[in-house]
């Protein structure tokens, strides 16, 4: 194994103007670090808001052009400027974007899945293969002849994940592929998925839905309001959840269906407010003095990647 | 006790018929969920029921009326909020384009008062989602058509937003029409699970 993609330190801001003259940084993702091994898939889970697809657009060099970005991205150990970012872009980094607008609505979707080539000998090929992508999702040809207006929410997101899946990648980075997607979908998505992984390609999967990440990936990171606040094993997504150590992350587990729908008050802050301290502290049941006063560093513990003075250690 | 009732209900797009026979009936002291197949016609249904889609053959009542025009008793919630307000609105005219709840109810949605100054595009997805339920609960609403309305959301999140919801309906005696794929939610929170092929032919 060798690793694939690293981010150190990244962090995102964008310049916002208030009441017309006052200018202000908005810092949206903070001092993140993460990597991805090839054969291996990283889950990127966190609040709504977190700066999980802002990850993905900087990785791909999509960001809008008022983002001020800092910090580093490499591929392969090689730094990656706007200029690699666009040589990989659709080629070795495949794309599931989050949002089904993504979708060229004056294009057929048979078109747009396979893309422009110029010969036709590999069109055929194209051709063929998306066929057998659309066949195994269930998507009759005369899908292959509809606009994206026609297409229900499923579907939608049916066509994005094949447009990825066509390409042959060495990373793909997916955000969000399955929301919408009934349980056959859903399942053909994670056997896809795995397949890839096993053929090699490193993988970072960012969603909101649990048991796609439990399922898929190795490793799982929590966002919350810019910070990563802790990596861990994917294995310690199961049972009662007693090795999850952030106080975010075991709630956000117990307030599964599946678990115990457990309801846990309070909202992540507003970026033009981030409270001094712990990101969690407004809403941390657990917290301690110094919470208050500083930012807890990323340490390694038991294993586990975490930020935070006070971790759920014992299994409380 | 209010019913909202479809009666041999048939829709196509030209000539893709999506619903046949559908009939269907629910009480305002009911959480129905709605399960079914991608592309089988569950989001086709909303737009029936709440008369974005009026083309259809067949009868959509409450109580015996059909709706005509004024308030619409049936409101719908989307997946996306973001596409239903209009982008040059700030939050307190979105709302406010429905009615004003009082300042409990603000807080039961956890709605900070410094949003209501914000543009949509000015908040993240949950919160505009906040927005789009409360706006829905204006006092004349009898029934509520949820579509997908939690699936993009973290699961945090999505317990706040159910229970916020579900406590509201319960309290003004409002219906609430659940669609998801997720089985292990309809679980959590409907009193009844109906399968759309199970309400056609
Ligand atoms: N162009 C922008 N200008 C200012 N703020 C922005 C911009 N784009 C995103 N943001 C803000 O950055 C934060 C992170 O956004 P992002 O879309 O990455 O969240 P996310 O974790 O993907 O959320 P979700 O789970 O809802 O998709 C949000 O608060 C968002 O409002
Ligand atoms: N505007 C439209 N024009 C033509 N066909 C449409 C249109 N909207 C939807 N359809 C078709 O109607 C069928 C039902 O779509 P609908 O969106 O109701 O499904 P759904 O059950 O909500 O699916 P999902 O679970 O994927 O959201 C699909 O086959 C779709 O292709
Ligand atoms: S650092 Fe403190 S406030 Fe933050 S999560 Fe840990 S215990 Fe809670
Ligand atoms: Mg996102
Ligand atoms: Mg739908």
């Amino acid at each position: 194994m060798s690793k694939l993609l690293e981010v150190e330190k990244l962090s995102i801001s964008f310049s916002q103007y208030f009441k017309g003259l006052e200018q202000r940084e908005l810092k949206v993702l903070s001092d993140l670090t993460m990597d991805v091994d090839d054969h291996e898939i990283l889950a990127v889970l966190g609040s709504s808001g977190s700066g999980k697809s802002l990850l993905a657009h900087a990785i791909l060099g999509i960001l809008p052009s008022n983002a001020k970005i800092a910090g580093s991205i490499r591929y392969k150990g090689k730094e990656m400027d706007d200029e690699l970012k666009e040589e990989l872009r659709g080629k070795k980094i495949s794309f599931i974007p989050q949002s089904v607008n993504n979708l060229n609505p004056l294009m057929k979707v048979k078109d747009q899945v396979i893309g422009y080539t110029e010969s036709e000998e590999e069109k055929q090929v194209l051709v063929k293969k998306q066929r057998e992508i659309f066949n195994q999702y269930n998507l009759s040809e005369e899908v292959d002849e509809m606009y994206p207006f026609q297409l229900s929410g499923g579907m939608a997101r049916k066509v994005l994940i094949s447009t990825a899946l066509l390409n042959d990648p060495e990373i793909i980075i997916a955000d969000e592929p399955t929301p919408g997607l009934d349980e056959q979908a859903v399942e053909e998505t994670i056997n896809n998925l795995v397949e890839l992984k096993e053929k090699g390609i490193g993988m970072i999967l960012i969603t909101h839905d649990i048991h796609t990440a439990i399922e898929t990936s190795d490793r799982i990171a929590i966002l919350y309001l810019g910070y990563v606040i802790e990596i861990t094993d994917t294995k310690n997504f199961s049972g009662d959840g007693k090795n999850l150590l952030h106080p975010y992350t075991r709630s956000l587990y117990r307030a599964l269906p599946e678990t115990h729908f457990e309801l846990t008050e309070g909202h992540q802050p507003s970026y033009q407010h981030i409270p001094k301290g712990c990101p969690y502290h407004e809403n941390c049941p657990h917290q301690v003095r110094e919470c208050h006063y500083e930012l807890p560093e990323l340490r390694e513990l038991n294993g586990t990647v975490i930020r935070c003075f006070n971790p759920l250690v014992d299994g409380e | 006790m209010d019913t909202l009732k479809a009666e041999n209900v048939n829709f196509g797009y030209g000539s893709h018929q999506i619903l046949k026979n559908l009939n269907f009936e629910m009480n305002n002291n009911q959480v129905i969920g709605l399960f079914g197949d991608s592309g089988s016609g569950k989001s086709t249904l909303c737009k029936v029921l709440t008369g974005f889609i009026n083309d259809y053959e067949g009868n959509i009542t409450v109580n015996g009326q059909k709706h005509k025009g004024g308030y619409n008793p049936i409101q719908l919630i989307y997946q996306h909020p973001e596409k239903v307000m209009n982008p040059r609105w700030k939050m307190k005219d979105v709302l406010e384009e429905s009615w004003m709840p009082d300042d409990s109810l603000l807080d039961e949605f956890g709605i900070k008062r410094e949003w209501f100054g914000r543009y949509p595009s000015e908040l993240s997805g949950g919160e505009l989602q906040r927005f789009s339920i409360l706006r829905s609960l204006n006092p004349k609403t009898k029934f509520i058509i949820a579509d997908e309305i939690s699936t993009m959301l973290d699961a945090v999140t999505q317990v706040q937003i159910w229970e916020s919801l579900l406590t509201v309906a319960r309290k003004n005696e409002v219906g609430v029409l659940v669609v998801s794929h997720d089985k292990n939610l309809l679980n959590r929170i409907c009193d009844d699970i109906v399968y759309l092929a199970d309400i056609t032919d």
